[in-house]
């Protein structure tokens, strides 16, 4: 597994989250998750415009395996959604922290990044449950 | 932990990420699934199902005595080399399992059975002992490895012995070949053309490595599931059980009436069920996007009832979702279209017949 981009936080349920400075952040899941995943076929995500609660059930990858729930880190307004995922939801195996991200969220509540986790202790984390 | 095959060193070597399947540590995959699927499809794949069990049954009454316990007639294989494929059946029509069963000589015969059932069929066939002269034994000792791809014979036929590997290339499908140490049969579980090959679990390793040198790569039980569901062929457990009989699995064609003086076992309750049974298994479609899973329902817009997906998911030569489902008998006339609940939305999806892929090409309009 590849190393954890510092600048990231995370959440518990392996979203991270990369807070832009116009206070647009940029969310996707973890290398630790798609590898648990295995290959994605389907990826749903939330509609732009939508508004998002921190902790809410906002959007769906699924696996040959099954169906994983993807809950929003932060509470804002989804701005972007990555089309590519579409046509290739691959990406989100290939290149989770790149190419392979889910959505870009108009942060309300900037604050709600002090109870996400820092590289480090979300390294911790998946060490633990390993 | 579980028990391990005797290729279990090789499948950590390559990176496998193992799974518990039926008290086995098996590999799910070695990187990616779907790339294994696609290169069964295009090219060859090897799958270590040594977690299945042999059990040959031996003697001057096993022919008989497996007549008696098979809904399929090994009267078919009438000549050494000859597999035939069938179900198990309780007493009441039920399938306790499905099952190959080679004719490999005079009293002589081998069944393949799953690895989920293992200890059912055992006890269940040492109960049916009395009823013939046969001796049953299990060969923990074997290992099996299934080679298959289009390029799948080619490969394996340059790695084996040369006597095996020229008897091995005469075989027609659903036919074997031995020799002392290794059985040789065109079998699989894929839809595509290839070997099965059962051999003594300390040689196992060496045609495994052999092969991987050819160039057939290792897939795991993943792209097992994937082939096996696009080629429309049965998984006990899922798609047939103890509770459901051959005519709502798809398995009718396993079913040998005639001769009709053959006593099988279930033969007296499936006679009854012939005509008079209400569900079928069919194949289904989705025509969004989207994944269907096991045990999700069906409803249709033109008839009553509701159906179950008994296998459903991802099919990566279609690119769609396809499934099995057990259906009201009715709806094969209602017209095609059905809804699908997943995850409490209704979505659209078509029943379809099967198998869904055929050497390597769809078979559907999708």
């Amino acid at each position: 597994m590849g190393e954890i981009p510092g600048e990231l936080k995370f959440a518990k349920s392996h979203e991270w989250v990369d807070m832009g400075e116009g206070g647009t952040a940029v969310i996707g899941i973890s290398d630790y998750a798609q590898a648990a995943l295995g290959d994605l076929v389907f990826v749903e995500l939330p509609e732009v415009g939508d508004a998002l609660v921190a902790g809410d059930n906002v959007a769906v990858v699924e696996s040959v395996k099954a169906a994983s729930d993807i809950y929003a880190p932060l509470s804002g307004e989804v701005v972007e959604v990555n089309t590519q995922l579409a046509d290739a939801p691959e990406l989100v195996n290939e290149d989770c922290y790149g190419e392979g991200w889910l959505f870009k969220l108009a942060v309300s509540d900037e604050a709600g990044l002090d109870d996400l986790l820092d590289a480090d202790a979300y390294e911790q984390l998946i060490a633990e449950e390993d | 932990m579980g028990k391990h095959t005797p290729l279990y060193d090789a499948h950590r070597a390559a990176g496998a990420r193992l799974v518990d399947f039926a008290g086995w540590e098996m590999p799910l995959h070695y990187g990616s699934q779907i790339d294994e699927h696609h290169a069964v499809r295009r090219r060859a794949g090897m799958f270590d199902v040594s977690h299945m069990a042999v059990v040959d049954i031996l003697g001057t009454g096993a022919r008989a005595w497996l007549r008696r316990l098979l809904a399929n007639d090994v009267a078919k294989a009438d000549a050494p080399g000859k597999a035939v494929y069938s179900c198990m059946l309780n007493p009441s029509g039920g399938v306790k399992d499905d099952l190959i069963v080679y004719h490999l000589g005079a009293d002589h015969y081998r069944t393949v059975v799953n690895a989920a059932t293992t200890a059912k069929d055992l006890a269940w066939m040492r109960e049916q002992v009395g009823h013939g002269a046969v001796a049953i034994h299990h060969r923990d000792d074997l290992a099996i490895i299934a080679v298959q791809g289009p390029q799948a014979r080619a490969i394996a036929g340059s790695v084996l012995p040369t006597g095996l590997a020229q008897a091995a290339a005469q075989l027609k499908a659903f036919q074997a070949t031995a020799d002392d140490d290794l059985l040789v049969g065109r079998t699989g579980y894929t839809g595509e053309d290839g070997y099965e090959c059962i051999l003594a679990g300390a040689a196992a390793q060496s045609l495994w490595q052999k092969l991987g040198d050819g160039g057939v790569i290792p897939c795991g039980l993943g792209a097992r599931d994937t082939l096996r569901l696009e080629a429309g062929l049965n998984l006990y457990g899922q798609d047939m059980h103890e509770d459901s009989h051959p005519f709502e699995s798809g398995l009718a064609w396993t079913v040998a009436w005639k001769p009709a003086e053959r006593e099988f076992i279930g033969r007296q309750a499936l006679s009854a069920l012939r005509e008079d049974h209400d569900r079928v298994l069919v194949g289904v479609l989705l025509e969004a996007k989207g994944i269907m899973r096991a045990g999700q329902t069906l409803h249709h817009p033109g008839a009553e009832g509701s159906g179950l997906l008994t296998s459903a998911g991802y099919a990566p030569t279609l690119e769609r979702s396809i499934g099995l489902a057990r259906v009201p008998r009715v709806w094969k006339n209602a017209g095609p279209r059905v809804d699908v609940d997943i995850r409490g939305q209704g979505r659209a999806a078509r029943l379809v017949d099967y198998p869904f892929v055929r050497h390597g090409e769809s078979r559907i309009a999708t």
